[in-house]
């Protein structure tokens, strides 16, 4: 068992669990975005990071493992800055209209969508080119799940990777194929990891584009989907 | 271009087979070698032949800057455009050369034999402006008036330990001579070899500072059955260009450091990783490591390979730089673990600048106790100062630590001034950014501090990889800010959040700063950017990324409020029609969008070279 120190409480916790497990056992909310139990955690989007004594830089709770007699502050000023220049960037960046869960954490954080004016935003096209699942990546906030299960987190299919670099890194294919000319198994394990509606089975996309359930069946789109 | 034959991709790739995809770096650019670009099929061929799969194949093209999926040029000219190579007419030589050639910059013309690109910094900072041309193979340096199979190398200063074989041109085993140190850290046990270098107090020089014996002795203390020893010559960082003498004229150094460090902490394989932009070196070391196993320095106890970077500044962090050998995109791991018990290929690993290994042999040669009479206390030994920008004798420098700004800056001929070159010596300093893009600035307020790791850290300037790039007081330190802005944006692996969108957003800002078009409020914008990339970003890039900027804001904070370019008188006049009135200029395209629309209508010249990584950035 380990003993630390969380906002001035003092806390007991197995070994071997995360600053995130122990917040979320003693009832501390720390927000997360890219955090999923069943993909390898890559502590990418930052959002949970705290503040932990004697460390410099902010620390991301999903990843850094509680130790004993550690100091964390999960609502320090520099914290409260970080978590919320992140969600307005986000907020410039993509269209979140989707993301329920981070426009709560907008207003958590008192974080205002038009921080940036003038700002570029990461847009695309829609592509339906499968008949399983959309694809919008204007709404992808990169969190790399879907990458990870369609190869060694789940599915070893490797249809999709990363294009471009830095801000203008996208998720896509070999070349820009469409989704049947790659090795994809239309599996839907990305769909089902994708948390901002970027990836979306085809028949919502088309109930949500004005179509009837019957006209939908017709199509015959991929997969039935379980009840 | 011509239709692909995979017949003579396959033998121009065969040797990196056995290496899967470890391999799919130098198998990419061997097949680049061939075709001139990485077209669809070249890459599926490359693909199956290492068994790496399609998408992740592409990942990798898209993300290092010097691979190509579009057709482009057979001669690449590239002109720097970063800071140092700005002061001495960058922008202007860029022009004048697409000017020459009529085409535009990032265009390639329709015959597909010339392609012309703005690029980040060269590491010829001291020959600015710096411009790198591919022709075919072959590799030049200099302005198309002057070409060179290979840079000059400038080194100057007090001491002459690190660059007594530099300066003129590569020293051969013959004449470096035996590795003498080698052979005396043989002669010892492992372990005291590494209680050397700790009782050194040898620094790291690729910019983290930190001290090398800790370092070895954590990986000499990991139990594997294989170890990795790794030279850093990824040399990225703007305005840094000393590990390229150091390997152009003296590889012996770094390689002999290899090989006691090897010793050390019982490695059986080493690399040496240097970046794309310095081709010219790889021969040379070639020509050293076969030396080196002729004389059987290097061989089936442990040998070392070479690896060529592609383009990506990232690649110098060295968890980037092992996903790089391991044939991946650049990204950053998140540490821990570190690279002592977890690095490449997950082995205990040391990694070291090339500078840092260059002092190895100097260590075990003269003992820890005779290395330390230079330097200080804390600092010990000397240090290269990489010297570009406005003085009169720019170049390498290497100097004791503790020499003070004043004193480098009187060795190297004092502040000039370029455009009116008989004011220079009524021409005063204005500011030092010390430490590459990913330092600070220094003013004349800090002439006298002495150049140690403790002094500089005292007064909150970094000494990072050396680098001390001087502007005298005509510049518009605007320019410069919008230059580090985009070199950081262009930079940038996009795997975390704050750097991925805080390197764009504070890139956007600064371009706004030096049009004088400041928004209401963006000097607290960009200071939220910048703190929350500090704080918050997963790895060295984004967490220094603003490190510069926000050091300009504390000294000239005026730059970057509201109608900042206007003179002081003027700023009253104008102030009341200032504030707040700005009108929103139209969005900009996206980078989607600008590809969509270059697909549109077919200019005279063909925009084709415009693709992904140089479709990015404007
Ligand atoms: C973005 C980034 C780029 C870097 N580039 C280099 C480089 O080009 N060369 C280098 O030696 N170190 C570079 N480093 C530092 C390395 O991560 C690492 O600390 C260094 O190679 C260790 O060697 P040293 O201890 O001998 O300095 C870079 C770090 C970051 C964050
Ligand atoms: S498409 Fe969805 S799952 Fe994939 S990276 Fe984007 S947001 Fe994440
Ligand atoms: S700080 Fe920047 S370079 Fe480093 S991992 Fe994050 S996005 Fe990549
Ligand atoms: S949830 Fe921890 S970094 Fe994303
Ligand atoms: S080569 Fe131009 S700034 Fe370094």
């Amino acid at each position: 068992m380990i003993t630390l120190t969380i906002d001035g409480k003092e806390l007991t916790i197995e070994d071997g669990k995360t600053l995130l497990d122990a917040a979320r056992e003693n009832g501390i909310d720390i927000p997360t975005i890219c955090f999923h139990e069943a993909t390898t955690a890559n502590a990418l989007c930052r959002i949970c990071v705290v503040e932990v004594e004697g460390q410099r830089a902010l620390q991301p709770a999903c990843i850094v493992k509680a130790a004993t007699s550690m100091k964390v502050q999960t609502r320090s000023e520099k914290v409260i800055r970080a978590r919320r220049t992140i969600l307005e960037m986000l907020a410039s960046t993509l269209d979140l209209s989707e993301s329920l869960e981070i426009q709560n954490m907008m207003h958590d954080y008192g974080a205002s969508s038009s921080r940036f004016p003038d700002a570029e935003r990461r847009e695309s096209d829609v592509k339906d080119d499968n008949p399983m699942y959309v694809r919008d990546y204007s709404k992808c906030l990169l969190c790399w799940r879907c990458v990870q299960v369609c190869a060694d987190d789940a599915q070893y299919t490797f249809a999709i990777n990363f294009t471009g670099r830095g801000f203008e890194t996208q998720i896509g294919t070999f070349f820009d194929k469409a989704i049947p000319e790659t090795s994809c198994v239309l599996c839907g394990q990305c769909v089902g990891v994708c948390p901002t509606g970027a990836l979306k089975p085809k028949r919502e996309f088309l109930l949500e584009q004005g179509m009837s359930p019957n006209e939908i069946s017709v199509l015959n789109t991929g997969r039935k989907r379980r009840k | 271009m011509s239709e692909i034959d995979p017949i003579s991709l396959k033998p121009a790739i065969e040797k990196y087979i056995p290496l899967g995809r470890s391999g799919l770096l130098p198998a990419l650019h061997a097949a680049q070698k061939i075709y001139g670009w990485l077209s669809e099929s070249v890459a599926s061929e490359v693909a199956k032949n290492l068994n790496v799969p399609l998408a992740d194949v592409h990942g990798v093209i898209e993300f290092y800057s010097l691979f190509y999926n579009k057709p482009v040029g057979k001669k690449i000219i590239r002109v720097c455009t970063d800071q140092a190579c700005a002061l001495k007419g960058g922008d202007g030589l860029l022009e004048h050369l697409c000017h020459h050639y009529d085409v535009k910059p990032r265009q390639t013309t329709e015959d597909l034999s010339l392609t012309i690109e703005p690029s980040p910094c060269l590491g010829l900072c001291e020959l600015a402006p710096a411009v790198w041309t591919m022709d075919n193979e072959r590799s030049t340096i200099g302005d198309g008036a002057q070409e060179e199979d290979r840079p000059s190398s400038s080194v100057y200063g007090p001491i002459r330990e690190l660059t007594k074989n530099c300066g003129d041109g590569t020293t051969s085993l013959k004449k470096y001579g035996e590795y003498t140190a080698l052979q005396k850290a043989l002669r010892m046990k492992p372990e005291d070899v590494v209680a050397e270098i700790k009782a050194s107090g040898l620094v790291g020089r690729g910019g983290a500072a930190f001290p090398t014996g800790i370092k070895w002795e954590g990986a000499a203390k990991a139990v594997a059955d294989q170890k990795y020893i790794i030279c850093n010559a990824d040399e990225s960082e703007p305005g840094t260009f000393k590990d390229r003498i150091l390997l152009l004229d003296d590889p012996h150094s770094a390689i002999e450091g290899m090989c006691i460090a090897a010793y050390a902490i019982g490695a059986n394989k080493g690399y040496i990783y240097i970046r794309g932009e310095y081709p010219y070196i790889v021969p040379v070391l070639e020509t050293a490591l076969n030396e080196a196993r002729v004389a059987g320095y290097l061989g089936e106890l442990f040998d070392i390979e070479i690896r060529v970077g592609a383009g990506a500044y990232i690649c110098g962090e060295e968890t980037a730089l092992f996903e790089s050998i391991e044939g991946k995109r650049g990204f950053p791991r998140v540490k821990p673990p570190f690279p002592t018990t977890n690095g490449l290929f997950d082995k205990p690993t040391v990694i070291n600048n090339v500078e840092t290994l260059c002092n190895v042999p100097l260590i075990i040669s003269k003992g820890s106790l005779e290395y330390r009479k230079i330097g200080t206390e804390k600092s010990p030994g000397s240090k290269l100062f990489c010297v570009s920008g406005d003085v009169t004798q720019p170049g390498l420098y290497e100097a004791p630590f503790g020499v003070t700004l004043r004193e480098l800056l009187d060795m190297a001929g004092g502040v000039s001034n370029f455009l009116r070159p008989e004011r220079s010596r009524r021409t005063r300093l204005q500011s030092v950014l010390f430490g590459g893009a990913a330092g600070a600035f220094a003013t004349p307020e800090h002439l006298d501090v002495k150049m140690t790791f403790e002094d500089l850290r005292a007064v909150g300037l970094p000494l990072g990889s050396g680098v001390v790039m001087v502007f005298d007081e005509t510049r518009d330190m605007r320019d410069v800010l919008k230059r580090l802005g985009k070199f950081f944006a262009h930079e940038s692996c996009g795997k975390c959040y704050p750097c991925q969108m805080g390197t764009q957003r504070q890139m956007e800002i600064l371009n706004r700063v030096a049009k004088s078009e400041t928004l209401p409020e963006d000097f607290i914008r960009l200071q939220d950017v910048g703190w929350t990339m500090t704080d918050a970003s997963l790895c060295g890039l984004g967490q220094t990324a603003a490190s510069a900027v926000l050091s300009a804001m504390k000294i000239w904070p005026e730059l970057f409020m509201e109608s900042n370019g206007l003179p002081l008188e003027k700023k009253d006049e104008r102030g009341k029609k200032a504030t707040g009135t700005k009108v929103k200029a139209k969005p900009k395209k996206t980078s989607k969008a600008s590809r969509d629309a270059e697909a549109k209508p077919k200019p005279a010249v063909k925009n084709i070279a415009k693709n992904k990584t140089n479709a990015r950035r404007k």
